[in-house]
């Protein structure tokens, strides 16, 4: 196993780990304000996804237009989905486990609908033609695209982060994690914030969706598979922690990439293992601050 | 459910076994006795179900992993011993089927909602993984086929007996059981775990041993779909599999002990039906879901006895029974 080697792979799992904490980062931020879980986030990937592929290959759009596409597409369902049906059952008794199954008929339903409107055979997206090229950098080559996906992916993180810390939206939003009954005391239309922190988290899987389209093909039932890879590295980061998310998304990405090349038959088991081991010895997450347990 | 007299749903049970017992006079097709025996062991599987999401309200979206392993017990056994190790092999699967609950619980019973749920699935799909990519020994998505059970068994008729007393059996015990106070422990775990611990309760013990209890009859179910179909798959260990009898459950009314058993009928029944016309299912199971979450989340039992309970002169059942909810 020589350096460049290493190296190519340290970038593919880098561009892994990209995609999987811009859909946890989603999956966490509604978590986070409206103690949701949107076990269909996946769905809205997939959904970007074949957006930006109808876009881009079939109408022979830009990259970028589809990008935003994709993203605003999905937003707006997610927009939809949240004040038509969700927004009914919060507050009901059992509400969490009603949640699940609100947005496991999400799932079932896009399923379909995707295989009504596109089919079932995979789809290919092209990489914008500025990218699709290789950065050599003294004798190792890396696709431009891995590389450009990390870059727009550090960005995002970057700018959510700030958004949320030092914008008035960001403030409303942190405020409805902590107490939402104060909040619209203050006059804030509490469930439009969430309905609008839906429609981001969503957009964000939606163009995670195009900008993976590239690399991964594109199929019907991608949800499930992006689902659990970023829920592994939800629970990895500790719940609800933002910079914790994004260390175990490294290392879900890493142990991915590196699985792949070593172990091909098997690799797909490996995240399991990290997150099986994580839960026997640190329950409350790798990077969550240790608290005291409850019985 | 505890409001409900106990003899009542010994009646249920009784009346279910005498018209499931009567099918295999009364078919016309040997088709039929199959979707009877298909009812049958959802069924079950749907009761053990609920004994966590129902009953407990532990959501586990990971049960098939427990199903498959009863399945894969009796069919590798069959496969690779011969056809007498049909029910060694069942037991063998339900025997790990609740050691790997019991292992498996203590790593995700520790955390709660809707984390719990998603790691049920996790694991689920762990299993999926393994027995579909173990191509060499499982057969991977090709499954085992001519699963036969041994002896007098061979026949249709008498497996089907089999399978209607067993599940009877089982569903008998878990009733008991919901009925016990260990049942009424589960359902003080669901509404309110703090005030279980006051009462000098174990909260994590009683989820442990439902979780359990509950794979083991779902492994038993598992087993006997593979005597009824002669055939396992590795779709057995899949999420939609979870999700299947999750739909079961919430259409049949999770608030009802013979709910999940009357989705189980709906539920086989409309994909016998619908499935000839259509390859869209999941859009059907996914819509049929989204309208009992919104709409009717009692479940068609629920809804039923409710409009029992509002009929005139029963007034003053509804009262209590909101009481003793």
């Amino acid at each position: 196993m020589d350096f460049s080697f290493i190296v190519v792979q340290l970038i593919s799992g880098l561009t892994m780990a990209t995609f999987l904490f811009l859909i946890a980062s989603g999956l966490t931020l509604i978590f986070g304000v409206g103690k949701v879980f949107n076990f269909a986030h996946g769905s809205f990937f997939m959904i970007g996804a074949y957006v930006g592929y109808q876009f881009s290959s079939v109408w022979g759009q830009n990259f970028w237009l589809s990008l935003l596409c994709g993203g605003l597409f999905a937003g707006l369902l997610g927009m939809v989905a949240e004040f038509f049906f969700l927004r009914r059952i919060y507050g009901r008794a059992d509400e969490g486990g009603f949640q699940i199954l609100l947005t496991y008929s999400f799932i079932l339903i896009l399923d379909d609908l995707v295989k009504l409107v596109w089919g079932t055979e995979y789809k290919s997206l092209a990489k914008p033609p500025a990218l699709s090229g290789a950065i050599s950098m003294g004798g190792i080559v890396v696709p431009t695209y891995n590389v450009a996906v990390i870059a727009i992916g550090l960005a995002v993180v970057v700018a959510a982060w700030w958004l949320l810390n030092n914008t008035r939206g960001g403030r409303i939003a942190r405020a409805s994690a902590l107490d939402r009954e104060m909040l619209s005391v203050l006059g804030v239309n509490v469930p439009m914030t969430m309905t609008l922190v839906f429609g981001i988290a969503t957009a964000l899987a939606g163009m995670t969706g195009v900008l993976a389209a590239p690399l991964r093909s594109v199929t019907p039932g991608a949800g499930i598979e992006v689902i659990i890879d970023s829920l592994i590295v939800v629970v990895l980061g500790g719940l609800g922690n933002f910079w914790g998310a994004w260390l175990a998304a490294l290392l879900i990405g890493e142990v991915n990439s590196f699985a792949i090349v070593l172990v091909p038959k098997w690799a797909t088991l490996f995240s399991y293992l990290v997150m099986a081991l994580t839960l026997i010895f640190k329950p409350e997450g790798l990077f969550a601050p240790r608290k005291v347990r409850r019985v | 459910m505890p409001s409900k007299p106990k003899t009542a749903n010994t009646w249920y049970l009784l009346i279910f076994l005498v018209l499931f017992s009567l099918v295999p006079v009364l078919k016309t097709t040997n088709y039929q006795m199959l979707l009877a025996a298909h009812v049958l062991v959802w069924g079950l599987f749907a009761v053990s179900f609920n004994m966590l999401f129902g009953v407990t309200g532990m959501l586990s979206f990971g049960q098939a992993l427990y199903y498959g392993m009863g399945a894969y017990g009796a069919g590798l056994c069959v496969k690779y011993l011969g056809q007498a190790w049909f029910f060694p092999g069942m037991a063998l699967g339900i025997v790990l089927a609740a050691v790997t609950a019991w292992l498996l619980g203590h790593l995700i019973i520790r955390v709660s909602g809707v984390f719990f749920t998603m790691l049920t699935l996790a694991f689920g799909q762990l299993g999926w993984q393994v027995m579909f990519k173990w191509y060499s020994f499982t057969g991977g998505d090709d499954g085992v086929q001519n699963i036969i059970p041994p002896g007098l068994f061979s026949n249709k008729v008498i497996y089907y007996y089999l399978v209607l007393a067993l599940v009877g059996a089982s569903i008998w015990f878990l009733g008991r059981l919901s009925a016990s106070p260990m049942g009424l422990i589960l359902r003080c775990v669901r509404q309110n775990p703090e005030r279980v611990r006051f009462l000098g309760r174990r909260v994590r013990r009683n989820q442990q041993r439902i979780y359990i209890i509950s794979s083991l009859f779902t492994a038993l179910a598992g087993g006997l779909m593979s005597g009824v179909d002669y055939s396992i798959h590795t779709d057995m260990f899949y999420w939609t599999t979870s999700g299947h009898v999750i739909l079961m459950s919430i259409l049949g009314g999770i608030g009802q002990f013979f709910g999940p058993l009357v989705g189980a009928a709906v539920i086989v029944t409309i994909e016998d039906v619908v499935g000839a016309f259509t390859e869209y299912w999941s859009l059907i199971i996914g819509t049929v879901m989204l309208v009992m979450v919104l709409g009717l989340p009692r479940g068609l039992m629920g809804e039923i006895s409710q409009l029992w309970t509002r009929l005139p002169g029963r007034q003053q059942a509804l009262t209590t029974r909101e009481e003793g909810n």
